[in-house]
């Protein structure tokens, strides 16, 4: 690149008289000028919307103010945290959401992997299985909360429907504290199967033929190829999905809010709903944002795992 | 892998006499795959299916029990009622579908005309710490809506923003940001710098470089981000319902989501409702397929 620069440089200074002006000093102050304009709008909606609320949560995290109240906020210091922390309300949802989160991103893992699996295995017809098992991903969590909601039904419900005509008992899916968090599972994996299922195929169409090829002339079993071949080659993608998934499933609202609103009792209120009520519900606006923060803080560890693992996977 | 390949020689001459039996359960093994890879897709296809036909079932239908699957009266009031108020009129449902093409457009579009010059200028500048500025960009996505609704939420009341379609779109927009920048970064990447090098040797400047032989080169790739940040404000519900209230503002999720409000619940129209709302999703869906992976991943992972 070196060499051919100053021989060009002055090649538009005799051939091209009508070029803008030349570029010599502008050039270089207007290359960092130019990044910094093009690049500080962007930080700038960045800063405001997201960053500035998150300080402001912060400062009021340590004070007792409420939005309805109103009034002056008052210092409490660290008083929201250690409540928060020690509050047997917030251990029992950091159970629901950890049971929540370990059970919905298990079965996604376990289920998106082995349909990717099975379709990696097809030579036919591989674009439009892989085209309708990803609709449920891009719906709405508004539409399927609402729509499994009405095929859980105890009464009219499509599920008990069919249980009914298998002979089985009905279940009271959304109104029972034990079957209403595994409801809350099941839809979530329904939804969120294709996630692991199309970053697991992506993965595995990505494993060079002829390691298989080098496999079998050795006669190498299934189970070796598979072990030794597929999984290790697919691993570092999967893992990327499982975290990326896993920061979803802990931040959890919408499909909660939608499909149980918390209930029955507090058997399915996750970390994020309990805010949700604290905030705008209970009004404690200053113990609502040290909860969040906290939330933030587990987030931030998550998402540091994640990039973490993703430069990894970007230098190989 | 070399110690693998030597694990499978030394594995091979015992199991001399497999092949040809394996070779039967081969296929019989191909059976149960297709059959399992059936099972499965009707037990993902289900619900949308069931969806589409309670979407069009007369109401006494949808309340049969035992489930009616394929003997039932077609209709098509709940489709009409989802757009014509039952006293004549807009209902109040097409009016927020109306907000959610509005919000989710200018959002689209305010998220790319700040993210597309952004992505460049990451790609071809030398910026101090690049990697983190990057990676703090990615991290803000990640961040709980819940809990920065709660902030947002007294941001606006300050400043009057609570309640408009501007206080969504400016939301929506920075939500989808990082998001533009990452996937807009891949795009760019791929296009040659030398592109750029080439034409302002040739006189033009930087910028007219950028505007005249990156930017339509980018145009795609443009596209395909745009219709996953529409995608993503499309589907957004919790700063909806939280940062919005009247029926002029709020847009489809919300507005789905209260017609499970009162006692009785007509899941015809929810049915229907949610049909509407989806359809544009799966066609867009459907467009860009062939970045899902990283649309799906903010941009995170390209193939």
């Amino acid at each position: 690149m070196s060499a051919p620069l100053p021989l060009a440089t002055d090649h538009p200074g005799q051939v091209a008289p009508a070029a803008p002006p030349a570029p010599g000093r502008s050039r270089r102050l207007s290359d960092r000028g130019l990044a910094a304009a093009f690049i500080s709008p962007a930080l700038l909606l960045l800063l405001a919307m997201s960053v500035f609320p998150l300080l402001w949560a912060l400062y009021l995290s340590f004070t007792d103010y409420s939005a309805t109240r109103g009034g002056p906020a008052h210092f409490v210091g660290f008083g929201n945290y250690t409540a928060i922390l020690a509050s047997a309300q917030v251990h029992q949802r950091a159970l629901t959401t950890l049971i929540y989160v370990v059970g919905a991103v298990g079965l996604q893992t376990v289920l998106g992997f082995t349909i990717a699996y099975l379709i990696s295995r097809r030579t036919h017809g591989r674009g439009l299985l892989t085209t309708l098992f990803l609709v449920p991903m891009m719906l709405s969590p508004v539409v399927v909360g609402l729509f499994w909601r009405f095929m859980l039904d105890a009464q009219f419900g499509v599920i008990n429907s069919m249980l009914g005509s298998l002979g089985l008992g009905q279940v009271e899916w959304l109104t029972r504290q034990r079957t209403a968090l595994i409801s809350l599972i099941v839809v979530d994996t329904w939804q969120w199967t294709p996630f692991i299922m199309l970053i697991a195929l992506a993965g595995l169409t990505a494993v060079p033929k002829y390691l298989y090829e080098a496999a079998s002339i050795d006669r190498a079993s299934e189970w070796f190829r598979f072990r030794t071949i597929t999984l290790p080659l697919v691993w570092p993608l999967l893992l990327i999905a499982v975290l990326f998934r896993a920061i979803e499933a802990f931040r959890l609202f919408d499909l909660v809010y939608i499909l149980t609103n918390g209930g029955p009792g507090v058997s399915t209120e996750t970390l994020s709903f309990h805010v949700y009520k604290v905030a705008f519900l209970g009004f404690n606006t200053g113990t609502a944002s040290a909860y969040g923060i906290l939330m933030v803080l587990v987030v931030i560890v998550l998402t540091q795992l994640y990039l973490r693992y993703l430069n990894k996977l970007k230098e190989d | 892998m070399a110690v693998s390949v030597d694990e499978a020689v030394s594995a091979g001459p015992v199991r001399d006499h497999t092949p040809p039996a394996r070779r039967r359960g081969g296929r019989g093994r191909s059976v149960l795959e297709v059959a399992l890879l059936a099972v499965l897709a009707v037990v993902m296809l289900f619900p949308v299916l069931w969806m589409i036909q309670t979407s069009i079932k007369e109401n006494r239908d949808v309340y049969a029990i035992p489930a009616k699957f394929f003997d039932f009266q077609v209709t098509m009031d709940h489709f009409k009622d989802v757009f014509v108020a039952s006293g004549g009129g807009r209902s109040a449902l097409s009016v927020s579908f109306l907000n959610s093409v509005v919000v989710a457009g200018a959002s689209t579009v305010l998220a790319t005309v700040l993210g597309v010059p952004a992505a460049w200028a990451y790609s071809r500048f030398a910026v101090k710490a690049k990697k983190d500025q990057l990676f703090f960009i990615l991290s803000t996505r990640f961040m709980p809506p819940v809990v920065v609704v709660i902030p947002i939420f007294l941001m606006y009341r300050q400043v009057g923003l609570i309640d408009t379609k501007l206080g969504l779109i400016l939301i929506y927009a920075a939500y989808n940001l990082p998001f533009t920048i990452w996937m807009m970064k891949g795009f760019v990447d791929e296009v040659p710098a030398e592109y750029e090098d080439a034409a302002m040797l040739d006189g033009y400047t930087r910028l007219q470089a950028f505007r005249r032989f990156t930017l339509p080169l980018l145009v795609p790739g443009i596209a395909a981000t745009a219709v996953f940040a529409l995608i993503f404000s499309w589907n957004e519900f919790v700063f909806a319902i939280f940062l919005t209230s009247s029926d002029d503002v709020r847009t489809a999720p919300p507005a789905i989501a209260g017609l499970i409000g009162g006692t009785t619940v007509d899941w015809g129209l929810v049915a229907a409702a949610s049909v509407v709302f989806a359809l544009p999703v799966l066609v867009f869906a459907y467009l860009v397929r062939k970045h899902l992976v990283a649309g799906v991943t903010l941009g995170a992972v390209r193939r």
